[in-house]
Formats: C-alpha cells, structure tokens, sequence
C-alpha cells in the first residue's frame, strides 16, 4: 500500500522575497540546516557555518523555511518571508 | 487539542494549523511558561547567557491561532471510540477533542531519600533551571552532579567554567556508554577531568548528609563524603503517563503508539512521552529523549491526526535518531545508535575530534559518533538513513 509521507512539519503559504541571515552569536555549527539545504548552507571543516546563497530561489525557499525551523538554536532568520 | 505543552506538543500544533486545520486548536501544559527550548537550560539559561525571551519557542509566538490552557495538569483521559475522547484537567476543567495529540514529556526521577533538602534539585523544567541558575550565581561552591549523563555532564561543565568545584558520581564504571558506546563515554570522562573535575564512576551514592534542612555532603558507598553545597540529581527521566491510567491505553515506560504514531482512533503520541516501533529495529520498540525527535515527532503526529481523520494511509514514523550534546567548548553528536563494534574513520579521541561508525552484528552501519565533527555527524545520518554499505561510509567520512 502506498502512503502519504508526512515526515516534517507541512509548509506554510508565503510570500516569495526571502533573505537569508544566520545570526553567528547563537549558530552553534550543528550542520542541521546543512543536511535539510545543502545549496544554501555548508559547515566546513573549520567548523563554521557559510551562507552559499543569502537569497534563495524559490524553488529552495521551501526547504530553507525547513531548515530554519528545524535550526536547535534557531539562529537563522528569513527577512522578508 | 495538544496535551503537553512541549517541544513535541508546539510542533505538532504548528503542523497541523499548516497541514491546514481550520478548526479550534487547544494546547494544554502543566507549567505556566509558553512552550520552551529545553537544552540551553542546562548551559546558557544557567549562566544568563541565554535569557527567558530567547528561551521562549519562536512557533509559539507565531499567530497560529491557539488556545492555550496552560498551568493545568491533565488528569484524566477518556478516549472515545469515534476518535479523541474527553480530557479532565486538575482544577476540573473537562475538553472535549475530536483529535488528541499525547505529549506530556517526562519528569526527572528523584533520588530516593532526598525529601526535600534545600540545595538539592533535578534538571528538567525552567522552575528547576531557575533555582539552579541562582544557586550557581551565589557561588562559585563545591557542588556534587550524581549521574553522569547528559544532563549531568552539561551541568558539571556548566559550573565547573563558572569556577565551581564538582564532582561528578556515576554508578556506572563507563558514562554515557549505552548511548555513545564506550570510547566515547570514556573520552568525555577524560574530558571533565582535565578540566578538573573530580570523576568517580563505578560509585553509588549511599545517603546525604544535611546540615540544618540543607545538604552539605554526598556520602558515597565507600564512605567517603564529599562536602558541597549543591547537588544536582541527573539520573534519567520517567515518562509521564500516570495520568492515563484509567485511560485504557497501552502503557509501559511511555505511552505504547503504533508505526505512525497511533495510540487509539483520533489519538496520537509524541516527543519524551511516546514510545512506538521504530521501522529501523525491525518492530522492537523505542523511546527516545531527544530534541530533534520531538521536532520529527511533533511535526509528524500533527499530520498524522489530519491524516486519520479523512483515513489516509501513511508511511511509518522512522527518521535516523541524531543528538548532540555540548560540553565545555565540545560538541558531540551521535547519528543513529551506538554498538559496541566500532572503527574510527577520521581524527582520534586524542585529539578530540573524531569520526567513529558504529556498526551492527552484520557489519552494516548503524551509528556514527562525532566529536567536533557536525559536518560529518550530520552526512552520516543521510548515510544511515540511506543503508549505504561501509565501503561507501568510509569514502564520504573519512
């Protein structure tokens, strides 16, 4: 029998402009974001978080929203979202 | 209607208002507080780095259109046989929902005999990180953390940084090795020692001692006493399910769910409270206290209610579990679960960052432990989650 999957929370209907911006004081480099959006986020080696691209297309915006929710110090915020 | 207003309740009320309900959403919680962020309460809510704003979860200020009962202990549950069922409450409020979500956590376990000591306290709500944080601002004192877990080890390098003296006591000879295995509980043992900690593992506290209704000593089964003037009991957490018993549904260290969360028509289980047979241990089942669980399960048991309301089949609930803790300025994160056959893939427990798979009778991989090594802790939970075989993990871990 074929399911529905309903892993994760559903997203909600947004606006399109987003920008990303991670606040570094509270970003503790869990890599979450990184596993959920690849294209966006990267922990290195260096342990830091780099931002690849601060403003997602939308057909990334979805799993950005993801990946912020998901954050365990939700250290990134969506401006304009 | 949620009950629990907890991590694994908000997301589930959060799911549900976006899977799109559009009915009345009630979450209920025993504590006053708005739903919270629990792992700063053993590190920066202590220190006052992180304060009650920030602790306050960002989805429950969000406009989700909620009612909220809360500083109301559920009591009672009747589950009805059409779906949800009828909730007492302890000042004898009763509710009525066609679709409940289970997610009452787990209080910590006390420490027979402790009665109530001043200066003795568990770690589990903000009431007890509250008392805890003004404890540790009076000081710095000597405290004793019994139970080296994760909470307890998070408290002892919380205060030891805050120039305490601890002593940490585990009855285990090796901590945290169900969980991390048994390097990884020996390397954070190592940890805390060099940093000073004074590390008895293999020691069972026998009694307190108390000066005047305040403990002064931890009398350890050798008959050593360790003087302090502060003692944090971190020695597990029980479910809270006592207030289902009448309930009918099935209990045992949690409350029982199926595959997708179901514990009765209408009724689902999330977060510290629920326990369900995880897809990935061929049907024995789990329980599991973690945060990015309770996010996984919350997000889940939402949909899944809307599900069964319009009887849509789902997919089980199985995600790779993943954890983390942070100790001093380490981070540990365990993906999947740890065995006892191991093989280092990268760095060393000398250096303190390392990769270790952990893998099961078969030789697959099962886990991966990774000390200060999130970008890997992270692509081996994909990995698991993927079955990939231990060639292939060596490759992209390595």
């Amino acid at each position: 029998m074929v399911g529905t999957d309903i892993a994760g929370p559903a997203r909600a209907p947004r606006r399109q402009q987003m920008k990303v911006v991670v606040d570094f004081d509270l970003c503790e480099s869990n890599a979450v974001c990184m596993g959920i959006a690849p294209e966006v986020f990267e922990v290195r080696d260096d342990d830091f978080l780099y931002v690849l691209n601060d403003e997602p297309p939308a057909e990334l915006q979805a799993t950005v929203r993801e990946a912020a929710d998901r954050c365990p110090k939700q250290a990134i915020s969506l401006v304009g979202d | 209607m949620v009950v629990g207003a907890s991590l694994a309740g908000m997301t589930a009320a959060q799911s549900m208002r976006w899977s799109g309900h559009q009915g009345e959403l009630v979450v209920v919680g025993a504590e006053r507080h708005l739903p919270y962020d629990r792992p700063p309460l053993s590190k920066g809510y202590l220190t006052g780095a992180v304060d009650e704003a920030r602790l306050t979860l960002r989805s429950a200020t969000e406009a989700l259109g909620i009612t909220w009962w809360l500083g109301r202990r559920a009591e009672r549950l009747d589950p009805s046989s059409a779906g949800g069922g009828v909730l007492t409450l302890d000042d004898g409020s009763v509710l009525e929902a066609d679709g409940i979500v289970l997610a009452t956590g787990a209080r910590a376990r006390a420490l027979p005999g402790s009665g109530d000591l001043a200066g003795v306290g568990t770690l589990r709500s903000r009431n007890d990180a509250d008392g805890l944080r003004d404890a540790l601002a009076s000081g710095p004192g000597r405290m004793v953390v019994i139970g080296f877990g994760f909470i307890g080890a998070e408290v002892a390098a919380t205060a030891r940084t805050a120039g305490w003296e601890v002593a940490l006591v585990e009855a285990a000879p090796q901590p945290m090795a169900r969980v991390l295995g048994s390097d990884a509980g020996m390397a954070v043992a190592e940890l805390h020692r060099s940093h000073g900690v004074e590390v008895h593992l293999g020691t069972m506290v026998d009694h307190l001692v108390a000066t005047g209704g305040r403990v002064s000593g931890v009398a350890l089964s050798g008959g050593q006493v360790i003087e302090c003037s502060q003692v944090v009991v971190g020695i597990g957490a029980v479910p809270e399910t006592e207030w289902l018993r009448s309930s009918g549904l099935g209990l045992g260290d949690g409350v029982i769910a199926d595959e997708t969360l179901l514990v009765a028509p209408g009724v689902v289980a999330a977060g510290d409270v629920a326990r369900w047979p995880h897809p990935r241990l061929g049907g024995s089942t789990i329980r599991l206290e973690q945060w990015d669980n309770a996010v996984e399960m919350g997000g889940y048991a939402g949909k899944r209610l809307l599900a069964w309301a319009v009887a849509e089949p789902v997919e089980p609930f199985g995600p790779v579990p993943w954890f983390w803790s942070d100790q001093y300025d380490r981070k540990m994160q365990l993906a999947g679960v740890a065995t006892d056959r191991t093989e280092i893939v990268q760095g060393s427990f000398e250096e303190q960052r390392v990769v270790q798979l952990q893998l099961d009778e078969s030789g697959a991989v099962a886990g991966a432990f990774c000390w200060n090594r999130p970008r890997q802790a992270i692509m081996a939970r994909q990995l698991i989650a993927e079955d990939v075989d231990l060639e292939t993990a060596r490759g992209r871990l390595g």
